[in-house]
């Protein structure tokens, strides 16, 4: 399909890497002309809705579908009674050690909120009611309610994220100044604003499906090896994606369940999961716990950190929430020791949510060394600074790049934290009780190959193709500006192509990795292409430059001439000379012993490929550094925010306007996730009872101020071809311990629990 | 598909017989409580008699009397009427910090006075099958499970729902009456606590019609505050709220006469009258408001997950006292007036 007409916005630095354009498909969002999954025309569409279950565990018996199916309009019930004949899919990296068959609606209830039953009808309304008729029986048992649940115990060590040098046990002990404390966060979930869902239809033993995906290569390979299909079976179109945060990285029961049934049926059909089922579909972050203790010396040097964390998990996989992820790589410490747990209860598996692991660790971290300058009478920034790490003390390597100094001090600078008073309370304003506070953030860089196609049309228009994803990060946007600055053709001559399995491979966008590696692959791409037309230039019969001795040409503002300031001819002017409707070029960035279609293949379907901050000679992170001003009513035990500077070191920028767009929205989650969100689970029953947006509270507007952030970093060539790091999840990571540690200047009061409600100050 | 008929009712007459005439018949105005409990299936009607459009119920007047307003003005409207705003500060600011824009702009106030509770355990039958609203008798799930917004003032052994809505609690405090096409019912008459019976909510009966409201004008309605306290800072129900109206002496420290009603603490909106008896006639202080506005909460009941409401409700009464009080004396001391 044709995207959009990208748009020049009026900077010199427009249509090249770097510029600060808006976002090329915005006015087909803004304007509701991009159609979205569940809105695609689908002829003869039938209507899945789902019944979740309304127990923690236990057994289906029975359920009863004979009314349901008398119902006007339904054509089947699917049940744990059916097997769909699904097998289980590999894993991320694609291994998949045994075959054995998958239940998307199993018999075996593992959690409250799990998909049981699934009515097809003639429409969705029909299907609905026709759901109400469903009579489930189950044989119910004891189940783990949450992380707290008395039941749930202590969980199990996994030693493969045990972490230690030096001796820590020790050094603790014999330092002079110590602190622990122990930190919790609760369930959070992504709520995006475009819910999950899909449309699937069949053509024969092609399956086609509309689904908002955060990897359309990646989950056409889990569906096709669901249902036992070739992969270039299984073409996965999500051209717009309305929000993922980690959510729709992957296919889902649901998904499953439609694909099942448009098969049986032998028509389309369309499964939109509701907002309260959307909560127990996939799993937000999971409740964690974890305990720090810090040792330093009395003049603040930091001798020993002690960490213990847990975070809860299903009774079917161990999905660890990393509270140790950020733990050892923030401060330089000779001895170190962190160990985690999960602890399975009954939920739904805990999923990937922005900056997962990172993000409640550096709660943890960030929180403990802020008591620490409180213990020392320190003020947390030099503390942070005299700590500051000069290399990477896990894996033992130096950094790439690290202007956490820079974004500390400049941060600093702009919030003007040298006028704060040190003591806590000592800061008012208009009655209430004002409070600073710091929490650094960190988030790796993960790179992985991509692949691109770059097309040149007879009409001088450059086609930029990918099956890469834009769920509102601006991967269209930037890929436009990659190949305008590589080919030397203006920003409006650009389009882009993407969210479709069937076109060239991609990095999942997950693990803030993709627009490193398919800006890589892009500009490789762009730069062949650019090679191939100056080299037909030159070389066909027809072209103007054929004769004139010119070893090669320069193509700037999309005409092309032998010399910069000599004649230029329009590219579509060039291409009818030499007599070509198209020139198309695909390259890759994988390495050349993985070139054969099997490796290509994997790399693009699976994370075999994908490489961690510290494979290779450095170790690579973004990093960043917020500052929060809290106001408090002390006698209501309100917080709000009232102003917050962030800096951060993402090395180069692709698109300043459209990364601080990120930026801020991972602010704006943390702030959500320090003050206001909290899956609630009844402890009974495992139900989770704010399963909505009315009573899961997210920020909104008025809960925001302004925002102020500022970049800090510089070109990272080992990061990424183009110099830049990860910024889609960086940005929440650090946001909430800023504002405990605000809430603790303020009031002098030290919550270790998110969120901070007002009942924990009142 | 939930197969309910839908008519537009000719008059509010055709609209009273039709609803006595079958069973199940609800009306619609705004819809935004129909629609809402209707798509999480605590509301099946079998039909729908559509109101929203009939003229002469959405009428706003106020003059030296009072405020009379029709049952169909949108609550937009009446928050953005000047005269209201004028007159009745405390029932403007209960409707403008109420929902959200697009709420406001669609829901009618006859409407909003019968939202029901978003008790979770209420909202979700198909996993609590046991509520005693709409189930009679069959228990209260919400006792021994999540409870942090339930109530604590009039609850009973049946339910803890709270009554989440903002403007009945302005109303309550300014003695607004309810009109319906039968009788006029004191705002206060007009809600019922749980008792035994959870399901009636109202002393509306059946194929009773809200037609209005008509609220007094008095002086303390006039210098009067709706203040609502809540996790986040739009789109969010009361973890408490106070409407309070003020008259003082000549003086400038004498209480003359005094209005408080409380909001997201009870299962109805509570006029909380020992407060005012407790403090007109006597020289306003932030001592002696702090001291009596306690008397809000006496007899409350706390579910666990509530308890903070009994200590916040309180400071909210307090604040909202001394904040009108300074803005009419503002020798009195101004930084125990500052609003939140």
């Amino acid at each position: 399909m044709t995207i959009m007409e990208p748009r020049k916005h009026g900077s010199s630095a427009d249509g090249a890497v770097g510029g600060r354009l808006s976002r090329f498909e915005g006015r087909l969002k803004i304007t509701g002309e991009a159609v979205y999954a569940l809105e695609y025309p689908a002829e003869n569409l039938a209507h899945a809705v789902l019944i979740q279950s309304t127990i923690a565990a236990g057994r289906v018996t029975a359920v009863a579908v004979d009314e349901a199916l008398a119902a006007p309009g339904v054509l089947m019930v699917l049940t744990p009674d059916e097997d769909l004949g699904l097998m289980v899919s590999a894993d991320w990296q694609g291994n998949r050690p045994e075959e054995k068959p998958y239940h998307p609606l199993p018999r075996e209830v593992q959690f409250n909120g799990q998909s049981i039953v699934a009515v097809i009808a003639e429409s969705r309304e029909q299907a609905e009611e026709a759901a109400r008729l469903v009579r489930i029986t189950y044989e119910e048992q004891q189940g783990v309610a949450s992380l707290d649940d008395p039941k749930a115990g202590e969980g199990k060590l996994l030693e493969q994220l045990s972490v230690a040098w030096g001796d820590a046990q020790a050094a603790l002990a014999r330092s002079p100044v110590r602190i622990e404390g122990t930190y919790r966060t609760p369930r959070e979930y992504h709520c995006a604003m475009e819910p999950h869902g899909l449309t699937a239809a069949w053509q024969g033993d092609q399956l086609t499906i509309w689904e908002p995906s955060q990897w359309s290569h990646g989950m056409a390979r889990m569906y096709a090896e669901w249902f036992s299909l070739p992969v270039e079976n299984v073409r996965i179109i999500s051209p717009f994606i309305g929000g993922g945060f980690g959510s729709k990285g992957q296919p889902l029961a649901f998904g499953a369940v439609a694909v099942a049934a448009a098969c049986r049926l032998g028509r389309p059909v369309r499964l939109a999961v509701t907002r309260p089922q959307n909560f127990t579909s996939y799993g937000g972050r999971a409740a964690t716990r974890q305990t720090i203790a810090l040792g330093a010396t009395e003049d603040g040097i930091l001798q020993a950190i002690v960490h213990r964390g847990a975070s809860e998990t299903s009774v079917y996989a161990d999905v660890p929430e990393q509270t140790g992820a950020a733990t050892p790589i923030l401060y330089k410490v000779e001895n170190f020791s962190s160990e985690s747990r999960v602890v399975p209860v009954n939920t739904v598996s805990p999923g990937a949510l922005r900056g997962p692991g990172k993000n409640p660790s550096a709660f943890g971290i960030e929180c403990a060394m802020e008591e620490l300058a409180y213990a020392l009478g320190m003020d947390p920034l030099e503390l942070r600074l005299k700590n500051y790490a000069d290399r990477d003390y896990q894996s033992g390597k130096p950094w790439s790049t690290r202007m956490l100094r820079e974004a500390l001090t400049q941060g600093a600078e702009a919030f003007g934290w040298a006028r704060r008073s040190a003591a806590p309370r000592s800061m008012r304003r208009g009655g209430k009780l004002i409070g600073w506070g710091i929490g650094c953030g960190t988030f790796p860089v993960i790179r992985a190959p991509s692949e691109a196609m770059i097309r040149i049309l007879a009409n001088g228009r450059v086609q930029v193709v990918s099956g890469s994803i834009d769920m509102g990060q601006g991967t269209y946007t930037i890929l436009a500006q990659t190949a305008s600055e590589a080919l030397g053709v203006p920003v409006e001559q650009v389009d882009v192509v993407l969210g479709d399995s069937r076109l060239p491979g991609a990095a999942i966008a997950g693990g803030s990795m993709l627009a490193g590696s398919i800006t890589g692959a892009v500009h490789k791409a762009a730069l062949a292409a650019r090679d191939e037309l100056i080299g037909l230039a030159l070389g066909e019969a027809g072209s103007p430059f054929r004769n004139t001795g010119a070893n090669t040409l320069a193509i700037s503002e999309g005409r092309i001439s032998a010399r910069e300031d000599g004649p230029s001819l329009p590219l579509s002017q060039l291409m009818a000379a030499i007599g070509r409707e198209e020139i198309e070029v695909r390259r890759n960035t994988l390495s050349d012993d993985a070139q054969s279609v099997e490796d290509q293949n994997k790399a693009w379907t699976t994370m075999s490929r994908v490489q961690g901050p510290t494979m290779g000679d450095y170790s690579m992170h973004s990093w960043c550094a917020h500052f929060a001003e809290v106001e408090v009513d002390e006698d209501f035990g309100t917080v709000r925010v009232s102003r917050m500077v962030s800096a951060f070191d993402c090395g180069r920028l692709y698109n300043p306007k459209l990364v601080e767009s990120q930026w801020r929205g991972g602010i704006i989650m943390g702030i959500g996730q320090a003050l206001l969100e909290e899956g609630v689970v009844d402890p009974r029953n495992g139900r989770t009872m704010n399963a909505n947006l009315g009573d899961y509270l997210v920020p909104t507007n008025a809960d925001i101020p302004d925002l102020q952030v500022i970049s800090v970093g510089v070109p990272d060539l080992n990061a990424s071809a183009l110099g830049g790091k990860g910024v889609g999840e960086v940005g929440i990571v650090g946001v909430a311990p800023a504002i405990a540690n605000a809430v603790f200047h303020a009031t002098g009061k030290r919550v270790r629990d998110l969120p901070i409600t007002l009942e924990k100050l009142i | 598909m939930l197969d309910f008929s839908y008519t537009r009712a000719r008059s509010a007459d055709e609209a009273r017989a039709s609803v006595a005439a079958q069973q199940g018949t609800a009306l619609l105005a705004g819809g935004t409580t129909l629609l809402d409990l209707a798509k999480c299936g605590v509301e099946r009607p079998d039909s729908v008699i559509d109101i929203s459009h009939l003229d002469g119920l959405s009428g706003i007047a106020v003059d030296g009397s009072g405020a009379s307003i029709g049952a169909l003005a949108k609550m937009s409207a009446v928050a953005d009427h000047a005269d209201i705003r004028d007159a009745f500060p405390a029932i403007a600011l209960s409707l403008s910090l109420a929902a959200s824009q697009q709420l406001r702009n669609m829901a009618t106030i006859g409407g909003n006075l019968l939202q029901r509770t978003r008790c979770p355990y209420f909202r979700d039958p198909a996993t609590f099958p046991d509520c005693n609203k709409r189930n009679p008798g069959s228990g209260c799930a919400a006792i021994g499970g999540v409870t942090r917004n339930h109530a604590v003032l009039g609850t009973s052994s049946h339910c803890i729902a709270t009554y989440h809505g903002d403007l009945a609690v302005a109303l309550a405090a300014f003695d607004a009456v309810v009109q319906t096409d039968r009788r006029d019912i004191a705002i206060d008459a007009f809600f019922l606590t749980p008792d035994d019976r959870p399901d009636r909510e109202t002393v509306l009966e059946k194929a009773e019609m809200i037609t209005g409201i008509t609220i007094p004008a008095s002086i303390a309605a006039r210098q009067s505050t709706y203040l609502k306290v809540r996790d986040r800072q739009s789109y969010e129900f009361a973890a408490a709220s106070a409407a309070i109206g003020l008259d003082l002496e000549d003086d400038g420290v004498t209480i003359r006469d005094l209005r408080v009603a409380l909001g997201g603490i009870a299962t109805k909106p509570w006029r909380a009258r020992s407060i005012e008896a407790g403090l007109i006639g006597r020289a306003i202080t932030p001592e002696i408001v702090t001291s009596a506005s306690r008397l809000a909460v006496e007899g409350a009941v706390s579910q666990g997950g509530n308890h903070y409401k009994i200590e916040l409700a309180p400071r909210v009464v307090a604040r909202a006292i001394l904040t009108v009080a300074a803005s009419l004396n503002p020798d009195l001391n101004p930084a125990l007036g500052e609003t939140a």
